[in-house]
């Protein structure tokens, strides 16, 4: 009889940093210690801790053991396993880390009471990291597809769309469009005509990694929501469109699609009702623009993934000018949960126009790295401070990136602001997929803007001459400034091409680009106008604004400088510092690279200063 | 699959096996399973309550997990009982047999079984 269950996860984070071999070394030693009888070692998706992997849970007690090593098994398995005694020096304690004061003698065993987890609301996220991906079983032990089975056999496809509609659900892929209003449009003409069900996963912010996790953690709720769908429009074919980068959301998902079809809960009249519906994937090969909705359906189609001028809309001529509905991997692991519980449920969580909840990849400077799901309307600083456990090294907070590459930056005076898709609006950013990052004094805002957009210059496709020619033109104005070249006209010139861009761009890749630029301007112009006038970066990133210099009557001469110096660019001098016994030292700026190793190998003396 | 009754009936064999990662149930058992208590029998204890729970069905609200030592040795296979609402009880000296009768009073009954605890054991 089975007492104990381990739960290895198996997502990419975790996995890149060992964890299949940590849950190869469980099952042996467990054989080991004659447990095998006793203990259940299983593979799940995503924790959402990702900084803390590979990451390992011991149910029943609810254990959240960290960084676990090969090594470190066989002591859980004879400790934990066979006598009962946690191991203590691998629990994930956020006591630890000093931000929580709990009373005496109490290790926080169990991840459910960490401060992480304690004020998130999991519902995309509710069997990631609980169940098995691979096992349809264990999903359906999870109330899998009885939402399917609810809507095929209770309710009409009309009752379907008026659910999702009167949820509020919104999109989670970014620009929050109303779920239910667009299968509303997709619904006419029911068994007439061929239409499909899409589901955008190129998920291709930097930094986003929300929709690969689900896809890792519970494949079976995107295809139990999409085969809804194709119940809700009158479609009897989905197509899941998936970066080839995602290779094992790429595979789960195809394990799950064969048990599906399987169980008969993909495929021919299904649970007897004369529904069909089937799902295919299409890999897609990483253009950013594919996540632009009809970008991606044109690369479905096998052609090049260009955008192409709405309206029509999808809901009218989408996929090979069907009509087609297509929703984001997050918004789908919504739905089944929608028809199970009702839309006044899922209404009852979030704000007034923003329902349900939202899931951030929390990433930067920030403490706890990974997955966190909030309701709508949690205020940033929770998300920041409690949730993400601060800014790591005692830094202070500076900014917020959300959105990514389409998105904008929210500056500290903003923190308290309740995230949904309005107030981000308003504030100059916007939900985008839901990448998150933090960022300390140490960050350029400059830099963060250029950043964003040599990422769009990159993937902007071509096709139209806004977006093609001016991202290229305001990454150009960027590189002077923070080359020290800037005029103060360049930040007019910066604003008004945005809005040329912005207004003239075909998809929403260009009209959106500018937003990093427009968001830094808005909330750090004095950082700008410290690169133009003064020549100077604040942070102390840009490099051709930075120099450094040795302080001669600090220098003890040790040469540990010149030694570590890349460019040989640190020499003796002939200046010997009253008290000291050697020469100073002194940097060549001509030569220097500005790479800071000599600052990194003067910090005990601090001779070395940047400015 | 043809039919809404065969998915439940997937579902109501699963969730016994899942049951388990829930870990919000009211009661809780502990077996006390350092050393001391291996050696003392604690073993077949916990075998005999983890099958208890699953055999009559009480999975969904009874988790039995394991402890270290408690610091009572000689009372060795110590197991505790801990229920929301409710204060601790703590049984000592414990045997399989001992086991499936405190699973029919104390928690499908809600009777304490007095003569296992140790404040019955200390007085004796």
């Amino acid at each position: 009889m089975i007492r104990a269950h381990v739960l290895c996860c198996g997502g990419t984070g975790c996995t890149s940093s060992g964890s299949p071999k940590i849950q190869e070394t469980f099952a042996s030693e467990i054989q080991k210690q004659g447990l095998s009888d006793e203990v259940k070692v299983v593979q799940t998706g995503c924790f959402g801790l990702c900084a803390l992997g590979p990451v390992v849970i011991v149910y029943p007690d609810g254990t959240f053991y960290s960084h676990v090593t090969v090594e470190d098994v066989p002591e859980i398995v004879e400790e934990h396993l066979l006598k009962g005694r946690v191991v203590e020096r691998l629990v994930y304690n956020d006591v630890a880390d000093g931000t929580a004061q709990p009373e005496l003698g109490e290790v926080h065993a169990s991840l459910s009471d960490t401060n992480f987890y304690k004020s998130q609301h999991r519902l995309a996220l509710r069997n990631c990291g609980v169940i098995n991906p691979e096992n349809i079983d264990e999903y359906i032990a999870m109330d899998g597809y009885r939402a399917l089975g609810k809507a095929l056999t209770e309710m009409t496809p009309d009752e379907v769309i008026s659910t999702i509609l009167d949820s509020g659900l919104r999109g989670r892929g970014g620009a929050g469009f109303p779920t239910g209003m667009k299968w509303k449009f997709a619904s006419g003409n029911r068994g007439k005509v061929q239409k499909y069900v899409c589901c955008n996963a190129d998920e291709g912010d930097p930094g986003a990694f929300m929709d690969r996790s689900v896809l890792e953690g519970d494949p079976h709720a995107v295809i139990e929501a999409m085969a809804i769908a194709g119940y809700a429009i009158g479609a009897d074919q989905g197509y899941v469109y998936v970066r080839a980068e995602y290779p094992i959301a790429v595979k789960r998902l195809q394990i799950a699609i064969d048990q599906a079809r399987e169980y008969g809960l993909l495929g021919k009249d299904i649970f007897g009702t004369g529904f069909n519906f089937d799902l295919d994937i299409r890999l897609g090969a990483g253009a950013f623009v594919c996540g632009e909705e009809t970008a991606l359906m044109t690369s479905i189609e096998g052609k090049r993934g260009e955008p192409r001028p709405r309206p029509p809309f999808p809901a009218v001529k989408g996929l090979f000018e069907k009509p087609t509905i297509l929703n984001n991997v997050e918004t789908y692991a919504n739905i089944p949960q929608i028809i199970l519980n009702g839309a006044e449920w899922f209404s009852s969580i979030g704000t007034e126009k923003s329902k349900g909840t939202k899931v951030f990849a929390l990433g930067g400077k920030i403490k706890h790295t990974g997955l966190v799901e909030v309701p709508m309307g949690t205020t940033l600083r929770h998300i920041i401070e409690e949730i993400g456990g601060g800014i790591p090294n005692g830094k202070k907070f500076k900014a917020a990136q959300t959105g990514g590459p389409s998105g904008g930056c929210i500056p500290a005076h903003l923190i308290d602001t309740p995230i949904d898709y309005e107030n981000l609006l308003a504030i100059g950013s916007m939900m985008g997929s839901g990448g998150l990052i933090v960022m300390d004094e140490d960050n350029c805002m400059v830099d963060i803007a250029r950043f964003f957009l040599d990422f769009t210059v990159d993937e902007s496709c071509g096709k139209c001459t806004p977006c093609r020619v001016g991202t290229r033109r305001l990454l150009e104005i960027l590189d002077k400034i923070i080359s020290g070249n800037g005029e103060m006209e360049d930040l007019d010139r910066l604003e008004e091409l945005s809005n040329y861009i912005k207004s003239a761009s075909l998809c929403g890749l260009g009209q959106t680009a500018p937003n990093p630029v427009l968001s830094t301007l808005r909330y750090f112009r004095e950082e700008y106008i410290a690169h133009i006038v003064d020549k100077r970066c604040p942070a102390g990133v840009c490099k051709k604004l930075i120099s450094y210099k040795i302080d001669p009557e600090k220098c003890i001469g040790c040469g540990m400088c010149a030694k570590n110096c890349p460019a040989d660019a640190i020499h003796k001098t002939s200046y010997v510092a009253p008290g000291h016994k050697l020469p100073s030292m002194e940097i060549d700026t001509a030569k220097c690279v500005k790479c800071g190793a000599c600052m990194d190998s003067c910090k005990k003396i601090q001779a070395i200063s940047k400015g | 699959m043809k039919s809404l009754a065969e998915l439940a009936e997937i579902r109501e064999r699963m969730k016994d096996k899942i049951v388990l990662r829930e870990g919000n149930n009211d009661i809780r058992i502990v077996v006390g399973m350092a050393t001391c208590g291996i050696a003392a029998g604690a073993r077949p204890v916990l075998n005999a309550f983890v099958e208890g729970v699953n055999a009559e069905g009480l999975a969904d609200r009874v988790t039995v997990s394991q402890t270290g030592c408690i610091g009572i040795c000689q009372y060795e296979p110590v197991v505790e009982v801990f229920q929301s609402g409710k204060d601790k009880v703590t049984y000592v000296k414990m045997t399989a047999e001992k086991a499936a009768r405190v699973l029919k009073d104390h928690i499908k009954g809600g009777k304490v079984v007095d003569e296992y605890t140790i404040t019955y054991a200390k007085k004796a």
